[in-house]
């Protein structure tokens, strides 16, 4: 290719197309399904089936009047939201979606999720922070000790698949995949009998780390108001609403190629891109449905759940494999 | 792809045109890079607020991890982003919340020989950069590899051996003191 800059350029416009759009119909896909399980139509007057009213949300949004608390701390309180959304798009640069795009193939892709992803926190506390809102503040804290307690088995079981592909590169790990379900990591074989589990346990982790019911201790409606963008409206509740719709995407993206063989056919035939958004649309539509039909979690449970059973089920699994790698 | 068929495009846009630029461009994003960490260290150490100093901390990490990147370290730079934003910044900042109601800084009352020490430190500081910056021939390393996890690992526990097992056990003897503090605050 001789156009460096500008395939740079078409890069990043469109990831943030495809993480605005994403997450624009996502809200309407998540309200929908709420309403389908919850026995209520959902947004169906905007529009054939309610897919105008995106739309509206965002013109309602950008509309309004940018309020800033009294005593918020002005500077870190406007950082925040941008903060929640900048580091997910830098994360849709380095994922495949097929063999072919990809903005930017990285050796250590992975790696570099991770560290995009932790910033994620960041922007929470400085949101609650920032804020100057018992509430906000409150939720921030919770929010983060659940970030920073479930990043711990998500890296362990990234580690496990780490050493069983031998790369860090997202393209090279589904490359490692091809052919068919029974290549895919999800699957046990010798090397690894506990796959099943790291995918759950990754799973787990990643509604986790993205915030979601039943994991959503970060926003608890009931008791916190709204969390920790209890003080923020117009486009500043807009950038947190799209950035969490972001991090879900890269969550299913980054389950889908660890996982479920990226843009593999589950039977081998026809990879391409369509393969790899039928699996993250799945994956994304399970997420809606278990956060509509589990109650939440307490925090006490949910540390409990990380600290005692998922990092001492991810460490075993390490040691599992490696030692298994080593035999076979 | 045929160069020709993209002749419309300002000459800028293509390799062989950005060429020219290249060196500039770099030079530019460099400046940018070198301002972020040091408007960030400033933030950290002048800012009347804790949080707001963690908060120009984290630019600070930013600003250095970039510059990793600059310099062909890719691993480095993502290292520095995972372990010094997303756990150093974090605990720091959550220290900050659970330990301080207030969150002003605390200062004491400065003594006489308070600004005559740091003009002299400053003073010794700066001429040692000085000296290390001239003195130091400044080769241009070949690029070893873009952070294949492979090389680096048989490299920390072959040629970098010594140096990972200290760090290792600095780490361990931070972890039993941490806990040997935590105890004793528990029995009481």
């Amino acid at each position: 290719m001789s156009l460096t800059i500008l395939n740079a350029v078409i890069a990043v416009v469109a990831a943030i197309a495809f993480a605005a759009i994403n997450a624009a119909y996502l809200v309407w896909a998540e309200r929908r399904g709420a309403g389908r399980i919850q026995r209520r139509p959902g947004p169906n007057v905007n529009g054939p089936f309610g897919l105008l009213q995106p739309p509206c949300d965002g013109i309602k949004l950008m509309a309004k009047q940018l309020m800033i608390p009294g005593g918020a701390d002005k500077a870190l309180f406007m950082v925040a939201p941008v903060l929640a959304m900048a580091p997910a798009i830098m994360s849709f640069v380095t994922i495949p979606f097929s063999d072919t795009i990809v903005a930017h193939s990285m050796n250590i892709g992975v790696l570099m999720i991770f560290a995009f992803a932790s910033m994620g926190a960041m922007a929470i506390l400085l949101a609650g922070w920032g804020s100057r809102s018992k509430y906000a503040v409150m939720a921030s804290v919770r929010a983060v000790s659940q970030n920073i307690s479930y990043e711990i088995p998500m890296l362990i079981t990234v580690i496990t698949i780490v050493m069983m592909t031998g790369t860090m590169n997202l393209a090279e790990m589904v490359a490692s995949q091809t052919g068919g379900i029974w290549h895919w990591n999800i699957v046990p074989s010798l090397s690894s009998p506990l796959m099943p589990v790291s995918f759950l346990l990754f799973f787990i982790c990643a509604l986790a780390e993205t915030n979601r019911a039943p994991f959503d201790l970060g926003e608890a409606e009931s008791e916190l108001v709204a969390g920790f963008h209890t003080e923020y409206g117009s486009m500043g509740f807009g950038l947190f609403f799209m950035g969490e719709y972001a991090n879900i995407v890269i969550g299913a993206s980054l389950i889908t190629i660890l996982f479920l063989g990226g843009w593999g056919c589950p039977l081998g035939l026809y990879p391409g891109v369509w393969w790899f958004l039928l699996k993250i649309y799945l994956l994304i539509f399970s997420f809606i449905w278990i956060r509509w039909t589990f109650p939440r979690t307490t925090i006490y449970g949910l540390l409990n759940l990380s600290w005692k059973i998922l990092i001492p089920i991810s460490l075993f699994n390490l040691l599992l494999t490696a030692g298994l790698l080593k035999v076979f | 792809m045929n160069p020709t068929e993209w002749s419309w495009m300002p000459g800028i846009f293509t390799a062989e045109g950005f060429a020219g630029y290249a060196d500039a461009a770099a030079g530019i994003v460099f400046l940018i890079m070198l301002a972020t960490t040091i408007i960030g260290g400033i933030i950290a150490c002048n800012s009347e607020r804790l949080v707001r100093a963690v908060a120009g901390l984290a630019l600070c990490f930013v600003g250095v991890a970039a510059i990793y990147y600059f310099l062909n370290s890719p691993f480095l730079a993502m290292m520095q982003m995972l372990i010094y934003i997303g756990a150093v910044c974090i605990t720091i900042a959550f220290a900050i919340m659970l330990a301080t109601p207030e969150e002003s800084k605390k200062q004491g009352p400065a003594g006489p020989l308070t600004g005559p020490l740091g003009l002299v430190t400053a003073g010794l500081v700066t001429f040692g950069m000085i000296g290390l910056a001239v003195n130091t021939k400044f080769d241009i390393m070949p690029k070893v590899n873009m952070g294949k996890v492979k090389i680096i690992g048989s490299q920390l526990l072959t040629t970098y051996s010594m140096v990972f097992e200290l760090v290792s056990v600095v780490l361990l003897i931070a972890i039993i003191g941490s806990l040997v503090i935590a105890r004793h605050g528990r029995s009481k």
